[in-house]
């Protein structure tokens, strides 16, 4: 569907060098990256907004490497929301019918479909300044796909919402996704937020692309310490769901509460995992016995990984920490976590 | 309440003396002549032909500085080139050339010793002492004003915008059309009074060019020399309420653009 050869972009200190990327129709890519790695302008040369040096953009079969923006059939979502200040949210829904040929009945369908989804009925005669981010971006979303665009991209487009707002936009756009035929290409920094949206993703740093593939590969075998960093969540697996209870591979742990947003995975960071010589009987929900299998130096920190049956954790402990439980490869440990620390995606 | 410091008494009194500055040869000078001499200097048909052909070619300057400065404008805004500071210099250079000098370096470009004084002689166009002149005199001054309001206008508007508008399949004209244009028009506005008030106001580069036909700053030297200051004092009341008013609707609209911004 998008396919990306070769492509070199200089922008006088900033360079984009030989990307090449493949993403398949009606996917859900995600783009990763920390700040000024490229990944907007990734998106804005896709869009046909910056100029390539070399190499070819080719989106649904067509070489699109030397088109205007308007010719490209791609539509961009930016994290401002970029809406037209003077237009109401109605005329700015309706924005791009006015440069394309669609029959008025569809566009009518278009348009209604697109206001329903979002629910935007109750906005359509006002001016953006008025409404709050959320509401913003879902109508800068209407307006991107009234057009029917063969691609979507959305750069960071729920980074500037508040928590509330943020997960509606997201089951929002899980369901747009599901609903259109387009191809969305998003960037986001945001590690929920791209397992719960997207099958596979690509990572970029200083104007190259270090990692693709599938999403759960890239947390679990991060090839850059960037990614490493960036999940911070090497306790990554995926889960059944029953009531307040998980299931990791048979090992049940217990929630607390009913997960809100449960897409099969589950997430705790090594520093919330605490090893003890004996069971702990504190408020640590859950607690196991297992076995250690490596201890690797990490500088200020000592990584544990602990084998319970089949599902290994990793812990973060301190050196002295190290020293006081005698632990070395094979001993026998007790491993807990509270069930506040568990993330369910 | 905190005691002011001294350093606030003074930006106070610098503050009203300078308003003081301003204010007192002004308020002077509108005061001086009677209703009478007032009425009778608007009856007088010199003074009257003279405004207007202030502000008449006034406005053609702004008129002109709209048509061709608003691109430029938006290409300054817009991109960026090696050499954009040299033009940008370039573009404020009227405003600091002395006003004669002006007058005279036009002249000498539109006499018959120069081609271009010779094109423009065989397309029978005068400069010398013609409205066109004033003109080309009036738009050389204006157009460093109209075109820096309206650059910053241009600049003040997210160029995402007119990305957001491309990708949605607007072409760069529709997308200027559409966007852009409603977007900045203010700006535009206000350029056109800088322009034109600038322009109203120039002297000493349309006498070297035109002394006649004569426009209002010209009349006003020519009543002071002839008459004395009681005579030129109601002319310039009516000039300077012209200006007053289209300041006056300028610090309007930059107020209500202020507003909403």
């Amino acid at each position: 569907m998008i396919t990306i050869e070769n492509v070199n972009i200089h922008l006088g200190e900033f360079d984009l060098r030989e990307i090449n990327l493949s993403i398949e129709k009606n996917e859900f890519f995600i783009l990763m990256g920390p700040t000024g790695a490229g990944k907007t302008v990734l998106l804005e040369a896709i869009a046909g907004l910056i100029r390539v040096d070399s190499g070819h953009i080719v989106v649904d079969g067509r070489d699109v490497t030397g088109l205007p923006p308007e010719k490209r059939g791609v539509s961009i979502v930016y994290q401002d929301y970029s809406l037209f200040p003077h237009l109401t949210v109605r005329d700015n829904i309706t924005y791009g019918l006015h440069f394309h040929r669609t029959p008025k009945a569809e566009a009518a369908k278009r348009f209604d479909r697109l206001v329903e989804d979002l629910d935007l009925s109750h906005l359509l005669h006002r001016l953006p300044a008025n409404l709050s981010g959320g509401e913003n971006q879902r109508i800068a979303l209407a307006r991107a796909l009234i057009v029917d665009p063969k691609v979507l991209l959305l750069d960071e487009p729920l980074s500037a919402l508040d928590p509330g707002f943020r997960e509606d936009l997201r089951k929002g756009l899980k369901r747009l996704h599901e609903t259109t035929d387009a191809t969305f290409l998003m960037v986001t920094h945001d590690f929920s937020e791209a397992l719960s949206l997207a099958d596979r993703a690509a990572v970029m740093d200083g104007g190259k692309i270090k990692q693709v593939g599938g999403m759960k590969e890239i947390f679990q075998r991060p090839e850059s310490t960037f990614v490493a960093d960036f999940v911070g969540m090497k306790n990554l697996f995926t889960a059944s769901f029953h009531d307040t209870k998980a299931a990791i591979n048979g090992l049940e742990i217990e929630l607390g509460k009913s997960p809100e947003n449960g897409h099969g995975y589950i997430a705790i960071r090594p520093e919330d995992v605490v090893l003890s010589r004996r069971e702990l009987h504190s408020s640590m929900r859950n607690s196991f016995k297992g076995t250690v299998t490596e201890v690797t130096d990490q500088g200020l920190y000592y990584e544990v990984s602990i084998a319970i049956e089949a599902v290994t954790f990793k812990s973060l402990i301190t050196k002295s920490s190290l020293f006081d439980l005698e632990i070395g490869e094979g001993s026998h440990i007790y491993l807990s976590f509270k069930a506040t620390a568990i993330h369910t995606f | 309440m905190v005691k002011k410091e001294p350093f606030f008494w003074i930006t106070v009194s610098c503050g009203l003396i300078i308003l003081a500055f301003i204010l007192i040869p002004l308020i002077e000078m509108l005061t001086a002549p009677s209703l009478s001499m007032l009425k009778e200097t608007i009856q007088d048909k010199d003074v009257v032909r003279s405004i207007r052909l202030s502000i008449y070619t006034a406005g053609l300057a702004a008129l002109i500085a709209f048509i061709f400065g608003t691109p430029l404008a938006y290409l300054l805004a817009r991109t960026n080139f090696r050499g954009k500071h040299l033009i940008e210099s370039i573009i404020d250079l009227p405003i600091v050339i002395p006003h004669p000098v002006v007058g005279i370096a036009i002249l000498s470009v539109a006499g018959r010793g120069h081609w271009l004084g010779q094109i423009f002689n065989e397309l029978g166009i005068r400069i010398m002492g013609s409205v066109t002149g004033i003109v080309v005199v009036l738009t050389f001054v204006g157009l460093p004003f109209y075109i820096n309001a309206v650059k910053n206008g241009f600049e003040s508007i997210p160029p995402r915008l007119e990305n957001v508008s491309r990708s949605l399949g607007a072409s760069m004209f529709s997308t200027f059309a559409r966007i852009t244009f409603p977007l900045a028009w203010r700006s535009m506005l206000i350029g056109i009074i800088m322009c034109s008030a600038r322009a109203i106001s120039e002297f000493g580069a349309v006498v070297i060019v035109a002394y006649h036909p004569m426009i209002a700053p010209v009349l006003l030297y020519e009543r002071f020399e002839g008459y004395g200051l009681k005579y030129s004092q109601p002319v310039a009341v009516w000039l300077v309420s012209v200006c007053l008013a289209l300041f006056l609707i300028l610090r309007i609209l930059t107020l209500r653009n202020a507003k909403n911004a």
